[in-house]
């Protein structure tokens, strides 16, 4: 029989000792998980939005929100009270029922993914075997909110947003998913609570700096975040998909937009920095929820540094590199750490499931995939040094070209 | 003769939803509609991968389909301008296909709830079912197993190919 | 456990309907959509089958994937013909595309 350990994780088990129906009292445990893990990310919002408009205003060398409450830390409930004191309006011309349906698909879309990310060695939603996958799949459900949004708002602008957001999405899947098959490359499984586990000897981030640099990178876009937020690039598109919603709608379309950012540094920190793991984690499992918490602000704060300070790029910059940079370099990556996994699997020097938490058992496998990782920047810099002098050789030639042709006959260009 | 209990409960929402939006992708006169009513239908097709104990494919069903295929059409939808709307949803034919479909049906259906086939005739119906399977990792060296579907798996990656190229080549505007 | 047979019900009325979409219908995204419900009866029929008689096996799984490799292809190939066509004869109206008809 468990025992009252972990309050969250045997619910049940404490309530049927203290005489409860065991029907109901698994009943009652799923219920209370379930809204649990569906209601922290939205009061977590609450807090993230305050904290990102604190830091771009420190960047832009303002106070940022200070009336209300202290430090302002109430200004985004006074914010989301007016959002939905506000009048709710559905444009003429729109397709009412999948109007108003977007942006609860929307945000369903992120909320789903909270449902397999382990929070401590004990309490995870879900435990599913094929838990990287389920995050991919549902994060393709929110292009598909946008695609809603964007249609069904009856207006050029959004339709305009929405395809681009499409585009950047689809394109941006590729070299996340590529990433994302190397952790699960290394720890041999997809549930991201095996994920947890197998990195308690090594951080992968360690193994495997280059997939991490691209799943950030993929996954600053995938979340439109800067330099790839040209989901709402408010000079071009007026407003992008979202121009037609007014009130709480677009409230959870921009409250959407902070968590999914958020659950992106999440899975970050669970797939490449260890997850839960930190000292005591194992022992004491509220500990390891602290450590993911902040880890995942060590990796999040800096994206709101980053979103900050560099301008937006181009869209066909950014279509470029995705498909001619991200793209190839994904590829090679899962190609070089699968065979070097294997090589290590057959020298015999690859941690087996005993030894995976042990430090010293990870250290052999560990030196010869970074050192892969390595030669692979290497690589990836001399061939990107060779295409930028070429490009430039081009452009020079070019010059020189225009140069002689302008000075003898100004005009010949018309 | 059916006890209620909650699986068939389940099973009968996401069969609903799987029929329901099947009727609405063949019924919807805006194809814009008729995708999301076949993302509707593909999600409770989903939901019964789920209730075969097959989740791998319940996810690759979200994947792909949902996904994958059902942008791509809204996106073609979208980009063939007023396909949208046409003033005929269905040809002169329409009444002899509803006779020949629902014809299938009840011959599928009667088949079906009185079954004659089966190892010897037996009834197949009312088997036992096991209540362990296979899992994930079983198919994922199922499919790079060379004694099973190793060529089967290397062909389908090989026809992936075959068709994305294929389809820039026809969708190429020159 | 639901009964096998509920869930081969549920699989022929799906291709079914689809078989009905496919020869009524008239524009040829929709006739798409309705193969796509075909396939999934199919991929439902086979996984029924794989979990009622050989769940120890992958057969049937393995199977429904290739199912699902065809039916991505399918639909890859089969816009962008739509679109190839709708740029000639700026229709995609089954019935408009006659152009090999004696």
């Amino acid at each position: 029989m468990e025992t009252c350990i972990n309050i969250i994780s045997t619910f049940a088990s404490c309530m049927v000792q203290s005489g409860t129906q065991p029907g109901l009292a698994l009943f009652l445990q799923f219920l209370v998980g379930v809204i649990l893990v569906a209601s922290f990310p939205l009061v977590l919002v609450i807090i993230l939005i305050w904290g990102e408009r604190k830091i771009a205003a420190r960047v832009q060398d303002r106070l940022g929100p200070n009336r209300v409450g202290p430090w302002g830390l109430f200004q985004n409930i006074a914010d989301a009270l007016k959002l939905i004191t506000k009048e709710d309006i559905t444009p003429a011309g729109a397709d009412r029922v999948i109007f108003n349906a977007a942006p609860i698909i929307a945000m369903l879309a992120v909320i789903l993914m909270w449902a397999v990310i382990p929070f401590s060695p004990v309490n995870v939603g879900v435990d599913l075997d094929l838990g990287v996958l389920y995050i991919i799949a549902v994060g393709s459900v929110g292009t598909l909110a946008i695609m809603m949004a964007g249609w069904a708002s009856n207006n050029k602008y959004a339709l305009l947003g929405a395809f681009r957001v499409t585009a950047q999405l689809v394109s941006y899947e590729v070299p996340m998913v590529m990433a994302l098959l190397v952790p699960v490359l290394l720890a041999s499984s997809m549930s991201l609570q095996q994920i947890s586990y197998a990195q308690l000897g090594m951080w992968f981030i360690v193994v495997a700096p280059v997939a991490a640099f691209i799943f950030y990178v993929a996954n600053l876009a995938e979340t439109g975040r800067a330099p790839f937020d040209l989901i709402e690039a408010e000079s071009e598109l007026v407003a992008g998909y979202n121009i037609e919603y007014s009130g709480m709608k677009f409230g959870l379309f921009m409250a959407t937009e902070f968590l999914h950012a958020f659950t992106a540094n999440l899975l970050f920190t669970v797939l490449f920095l260890g997850s839960w793991s930190g000292p005591w984690a194992t022992e004491v499992p509220f500990l390891g929820f602290v450590w993911l918490m902040l880890k995942t602000f060590v990796v999040y704060i800096p994206s709101l540094v980053l979103r900050a300070t560099v301008p937006r790029v181009r869209i066909d910059q950014m279509m470029a590199f995705n498909w001619k940079f991200l793209v190839p370099l994904s590829i090679l990556n899962l190609v070089v750490m699968a065979t070097l996994v294997k090589v290590c699997q057959v020298a015999g020097i690859a941690p087996d499931a005993a030894s995976a938490s042990d430090f010293a058992a990870n250290l052999p496998q560990a030196i010869i995939l970074l050192l892969g990782n390595v030669a692979m920047v290497l690589v990836t810099l001399q061939v990107l040094r060779n295409a930028g002098r070429r490009e430039r050789l081009k452009m020079e030639a070019l010059m020189a070209d225009t140069d002689r042709d302008a000075l003898p006959a100004p005009a010949a260009h018309s | 003769m059916l006890e209620i209990n909650l699986p068939l409960i389940v099973f009968a929402i996401f069969a609903v939803l799987a029929i329901g939006g099947a009727l609405g992708v063949v019924g919807s006169r805006n194809l814009i509609h008729g995708a999301l009513y076949l993302i509707v239908s593909l999600f409770g097709g989903a939901g019964l991968f789920v209730m075969l104990s097959a989740p791998f494919l319940a996810a690759v069903q979200v994947l792909v389909y949902i996904g994958a295929i059902a942008i791509l059409i809204i996106f073609a939808v979208m980009l063939t301008r007023g396909m949208a709307q046409t003033k005929e949803v269905v040809n002169r034919q329409w009444w002899l296909s509803a006779i020949l479909a629902l014809v299938l049906l009840a011959v599928i259906g009667i088949a079906v709830v009185m079954p004659v086939w089966g190892p010897n005739g037996s009834n197949v119906v009312n088997l036992q079912v096991a209540e362990t399977t296979a899992g994930v990792a079983e198919l994922g060296i199922a499919l790079v197993d060379g004694n099973q579907y190793v060529l089967p798996f290397e062909i389908a990656s090989l026809l992936l190919t075959a068709a994305m190229i294929g389809a820039i080549v026809v969708a190429r505007d020159d | 456990m639901v009964p096998l047979w509920m869930y081969l019900l549920v699989a022929a009325a799906l291709f079914a309907i689809g078989i009905y979409g496919v020869l009524a219908r008239r524009t040829a995204v929709a006739i798409l959509m309705c193969i796509e419900l075909m396939l999934n009866a199919v991929i439902i029929n086979l996984v029924a089958f794989w979990r009622f008689l050989t769940p120890q096996n992958m057969s049937g799984q393995a199977f429904a994937a290739f199912v699902f490799v065809v039916a991505a292809a399918e639909a890859a190939v089969g816009l962008a013909i739509i679109l190839a066509v709708y740029r000639t004869r700026k229709s995609v109206v089954v019935d408009d595309i006659n152009l090999l008809k004696g």
